[in-house]
């Protein structure tokens, strides 16, 4: 009787009702807007476009070929042995087949400069639940881990939410192409101690998202010589590590290690998953590769909450054990991205827009900052809010990854919104142009139209991208030419209309 | 092929020195006395221990270093053992000062091995229960009544083997268009990218028909109720995590299943209270020995959040009636307080007693469906534990959304949904699996308890569930828990059956033991008596 009379609704925990999970970002909130309102190329031609999801399905076909051709992987034909084990199969080890496939795969994506040993491999459902579970072991509740900006918006839930770790961000900026420096990570450390938090361990995503370049040699070094110094963990998220360009162009912490004799290996951990790579996030397969023993164990029991389902390693076991097929992959997979990477560039330095230089990842890191009316956050945000809103195109802004200098938005350069068997015809091109110049008479360089613009070389850009990989009809693009010039002409309605009420906010020259 | 590759030579160790940053030594014997005087307990107690510490870590740390043998640090062909891994074994031998919080703030220069959390290191040394140990002897040396006639027999794991030739069978027949899709459209959008943390919908409706079916119509689901996570595992930990915060705590009437301590309390920092059932009431929960554990939490300045119960129970196989049920309800209602009903076994009763699941008590009473969540999975009514799938039922809105939020950190693989939804939608399989299924669970249940009744080991009656629960504490040597893991020392290397003292249980009463039959074949019960037998004689 003495408890809570005042309050009869049965409460909830912290975990549960606090706002940690993070979701209310901007970065959510595009997707949301997507789910809500999502892109068809038939059925919702005025829905919200989705650019913000990291998703690779530019190789579908080469897995779609696999699955065909080897029925062993899918099914358990009649009497075939290690059903019985499989099916039952919930050691928390994991399939010894499947872990050897995993560092088989992991090498072979480093060239084969790094080797990998499939008993310190721990296999979680997905890189978001590898990432909490290393979070969970490494750092106890208010301590705090150090991340180079800008980072993937979803750390500040995998890793702060039920596991109460702070993160305190390094600082990085344009000046130096995102790179991080010793000044910036003992900077993060001065403002953790500061702030009287114990800094366990530093955090990098290698290749970054969201920038979609690799980490140099140089700056691995002195990021290990700084965990060293510091006496903490270094994890090593290397999830697009099979998607640079070249295989050349990644160097994963893993050499670093092997080429100072596994010295100081013991606090390395590193992150990898088949969902970027090999384009499966519905498979939710990550893996933790740990050099300290006590994690490894650690870890595997930990993994009893996350476990991968035994019909699912059995099939990936055999497609990734698969040489012929695990090489064309990665290859075909790498020429791919870096085809549609050039055309991307090109595209938007048509519009003016300039990208980070990359080399990885499935996105582009572009500098809208010439359409921001002030060098603001604020103004950042509301130019998201209109290329959500009014161009229908969900693209991730800078501040949701905790970029420090405002106009920096990710975009995918790997999309399946539309689909086209040709490029575009000269009277299509003909009718964008004519486009661009109505909208350039109605307001030459006001930010609006900047910002039209930029969204219809963006959409083009993509549109050429697309064509070469999917196949589409003459009416779907025609329909889909429609969606933009009616994107437009409501652009063009807005402008004319707001020009007269308020034209002093609209652009410079009027 | 992969021996050398930890190779630590012994030369960077001046090199540690000077990245230590200013005379190494110096420091490490400074800060622990720094530690004293700003003042922390007694000052005798508090430069004594530390000092003390300190100086065995110095000694420890110098003798490990002077091991010519400290090369090849880790390796799993196990070709030295001796010197496997020594950082770990810093980090375990000397836990106080690994772990120190004083003494690593201030000095985060020292280079001496890298600290995990505090929160797992307690979980580190664990696993040395008889049951992990069991387990581990087990995939040691398992019996196979041809190639290993003198291995152990598993009768230590909750896994249903009986009619897994059933989902076999159907697996062999239809697996690859279940999950593809029929030969003309095959297609991996279907199963490759993004599906929703919380399960695909399809399946979430495929699940729902296959939970009323197993309670035999009883009670109907409603599939947006539901979040579906890899395996029970996860589903406990998330309400755990959803009801209470960090030093709360749960009644669990005892005995109860070993993995509850890892799944509810590891990683939320939630405690557990037990609240023991005994013999004398056949190990059935009563109303007033809750109400003294609450009543026990309270004065320890625990806050209560909820109760756990299984039901069938895990490891008795007793079924809670609907008296009892509706009575917890009302305890819950009266402290204010969730039950979280574990219902994962409801599919494998055996026997004529009914089992009656908490989703049919609160569907009269809509005022109380908020308090009550409901935990399934299909690792033991379907036999599929490798296939990871665990449900949270709830009518409370806010731990919906929260657990389909935190259904992100221990999701289904699409491949293994799209499978089991061809599953579960043939009506006339799965109604075939789960009457051959119950059948042979009783004709397992009736030949083992025959058999221990004849050696004159008593059992609690067991209506659901793969167990039989057993009183041999007339066989222990001392009526004690060392006089119960005697006895299953004795059964493991003797008479080399693995079965679960009731202590790992955290039963009160000693020498219960719990026998999982469904591993078992018929052939191999005459085999376990006469092991057992063999045990029991000397004793006797």
């Amino acid at each position: 009787m003495a408890i809570e009379i005042e309050q009869p609704r049965v409460g909830l925990s912290k975990v549960a009702v606090s706002k940690t999970h993070g979701e209310d970002s901007p970065y959510f909130a595009g997707w949301k807007a997507y789910d809500e309102n999502p892109y068809h190329e038939t059925s919702n031609q005025s829905g919200v476009i989705q650019m913000g999801l990291a998703e690779n399905q530019v190789s579908f076909d080469l897995l779609e070929k696999y699955l065909e051709e080897h029925s062993e992987a899918s099914s358990w034909g009649k009497g075939a042995p290690g059903f019985r084990e499989n099916a039952l199969f919930q050691d928390y080890h994991g399939l010894k087949s499947f872990r050897q496939a995993m560092a088989n795969f992991m090498e072979q994506i480093r060239g084969g400069r790094a080797k990998f040993d499939p008993d310190r491999i721990v296999l979680t459902a997905g890189a978001t639940a590898a990432n909490e579970l290393l979070t969970f072991i490494l750092a106890d509740p208010g301590d705090a881990l150090l991340i180079p900006t800008p980072y993937y918006p979803g750390f500040d839930r995998d890793l702060r939410w039920r596991t109460g770790v702070n993160i305190v961000p390094i600082h990085c900026d344009s000046s130096n192409n995102f790179q991080i420096t010793p000044e910036a990570m003992e900077a993060a450390y001065q403002s953790a101690e500061s702030m009287n938090l114990k800094v366990r361990g530093i955090l990098i995503t290698n290749p970054s998202n969201p920038l979609g370049a690799t980490i140099q040699r140089s700056a691995l070094e002195q990021i290990l010589d700084f965990a060293v110094n510091k006496n903490m963990h270094l994890v090593s998220d290397e999830i697009y590590s099979g998607s640079t360009f070249s295989s050349s162009e990644f160097i994963s912490i893993a050499e670093i290690l092997e080429t100072r004799g596994y010295k100081d290996a013991e606090r390395v951990h590193i992150v990898y998953s088949l969902s970027k790579d090999l384009g499966l996030p519905g498979f939710r397969v990550g893996t933790i590769y740990s050099y300290n023993d006590q994690v490894v164990t650690t870890a595997r029991r930990m993994s009893s909450f996350t476990l991968i389902s035994s019909q699912t390693q059995h099939l990936l076991a055999c497609m990734l054990s698969n040489k012929e097929f695990s090489e064309n992959y990665i290859k075909t997979n790498r020429e791919r991205l870096s085809k549609r990477y050039d055309m991307i560039i090109k595209g938007l330095k048509k519009a003016g827009i300039e990208c980070l230089k990359g080399n990885a990842g499935l996105f582009c890191w572009m500098n809208l900052s010439p359409l921001l009316e002030k060098p603001t956050r604020e103004s950042e945000l509301a130019l998201w809010k209109v290329i959500l809103n009014e161009v229908k195109l969900n693209i991730s802004p800078g501040s949701s990854c905790h970029c420090s200098e405002p106009g920096w938005f990710r975009s995918l350069k790997v999309t399946n919104f539309c689909t086209a068997d040709h490029e575009l015809s000269s009277k299509e091109r003909d009718h964008l142009e004519r486009s661009r110049k109505k909208i350039k008479e109605v307001d030459g360089s006001g930010s609006s139209s900047r910002i039209l613009l930029f969204s219809l070389q963006f959409l083009q850009t993509c549109f050429e991208v697309q064509f070469r990989w999917k196949k589409m009809s003459r009416t779907l693009i025609l329909r889909w030419m429609k969606v933009i010039v009616e994107m437009s002409r409501y652009l063009r309605y807005r402008l004319t209309k707001s020009g007269r009420v308020n034209s002093g906010s609209l652009g410079e020259k009027h | 092929m992969t021996q050398t590759r930890y190779y630590r030579t012994r030369s960077p160790e001046p090199e540690k020195e000077k990245t230590g940053g200013g005379g190494g030594t110096a420091m490490r014997v400074i800060v622990p006395l720094q530690g004293v005087v700003q003042g922390r307990g007694g000052l005798v107690l508090g430069s004594i221990i530390p000092c003390a510490l300190f100086y065995f870590l110095q000694f420890y740390l110098k003798r490990n270093r002077d091991d010519p043998d400290d090369k090849n640090e880790s390796n799993s062909t196990g070709q030295n053992p001796t010197t496997r891994s020594p950082s770990s074994e810093h980090l375990t031998e000397l836990p106080g000062l690994t772990r120190s919080l004083s003494r690593a703030l201030l000095s985060p220069r020292n280079s001496g091995p890298v600290s995990i959390s505090a929160r797992v290191s307690g979980i580190v040394k664990g696993g040395d229960s008889p049951y992990y140990m069991g387990l581990k002897r087990l995939k040691e040396d398992p019996y196979d009544e041809l190639d290993n006639p003198n291995g152990v027999i598993q009768l230590g794991l909750a896994e249903n083997k009986l009619s897994l030739d059933l989902v076999k069978d159907w697996l062999a027949e239809n697996a690859r268009e279940a999950i593809l899709g029929n030969g003309e459209e095959l297609s991996v959008s279907g199963i490759a990218p993004y599906q929703p943390f919380d399960g695909l919908m399809e399946f979430k409706v495929a699940v729902a028909g296959f939970m009323s079916q197993v309670m035999e119509n009883a009670v109907s689901f409603n599939p947006s109720q539901m979040v579906l996570t890899a395996g029970a595992t996860p589903a406990i930990e998330i309400l755990s995590f959803c009801l209470a915060d960090t030093g709360n705590a749960f009644l669990v009437p005892t005995p109860y299943y070993p993995g509850f301590d890892r799944d509810v309390k590891w990683r939320t920092g939630v405690e557990i209270i037990h609240v023991p059932c005994r013999s004398a009431e056949n190990f059935h929960l009563s109303i007033a020995a809750l109400d003294r554990s609450f009543n026990q939490a309270k004065k320890r300045g625990l806050k209560v959040r909820g109760v756990i119960i299984s039901n069938p129970s895990n490891p008795v196989g007793n079924l809670l009636n609907r008296e009892t049920l509706y009575s917890l309800l009302d305890f819950a209602r009266e402290k204010n307080i969730h039950i979280i009903s574990n219902e994962i076994l409801a599919g494998s009763t055996h026997g004529n007693e009914e089992f009656v699941s908490m989703a049919e008590i609160i569907d009269q009473e809509d005022t109380d469906r908020k308090r009550v969540h409901i935990v399934y999975g299909l690792s033991k009514d379907l036999s599929l534990p490798g296939f990871r799938v665990g449900v949270i039922y709830t009518f409370n809105e806010d731990v919906l959304a929260a657990a389909r939020k935190l259904s992100r950190f221990s999701a289904t693989s699409a491949p293994t949904q799209r499978l089991l939804i061809s599953m579960l939608s043939d009506t006339k399989f799965v109604r075939t699996f789960i009457t051959t299924n119950r059948e042979r669970l009783q004709r397992m249940y009736v030949q083992l308890v025959a058999g221990l009744e004849k050696m004159g080991i008593k059992s609690i009656k067991s209506s659901g569930g793969f167990y039989c629960w057993a009183d041999m504490s007339g066989f222990i040597s001392s009526y004690s828990e060392k006089g119960e893991v005697e006895l299953w020392d004795k059964l493991l290397n003797i008479g080399k059956v693995n079965v679960t003292p009731g202590s790992c249980c955290h039963c009160i009463e000693p020498g219960w033991f719990r026998f999982c039959f469904a591993t078992l074949t018929e052939k191999d019960i005459p085999v376990v008596m006469e092991r057992i037998q063999k045990v029991l004689k000397p004793v006797n």
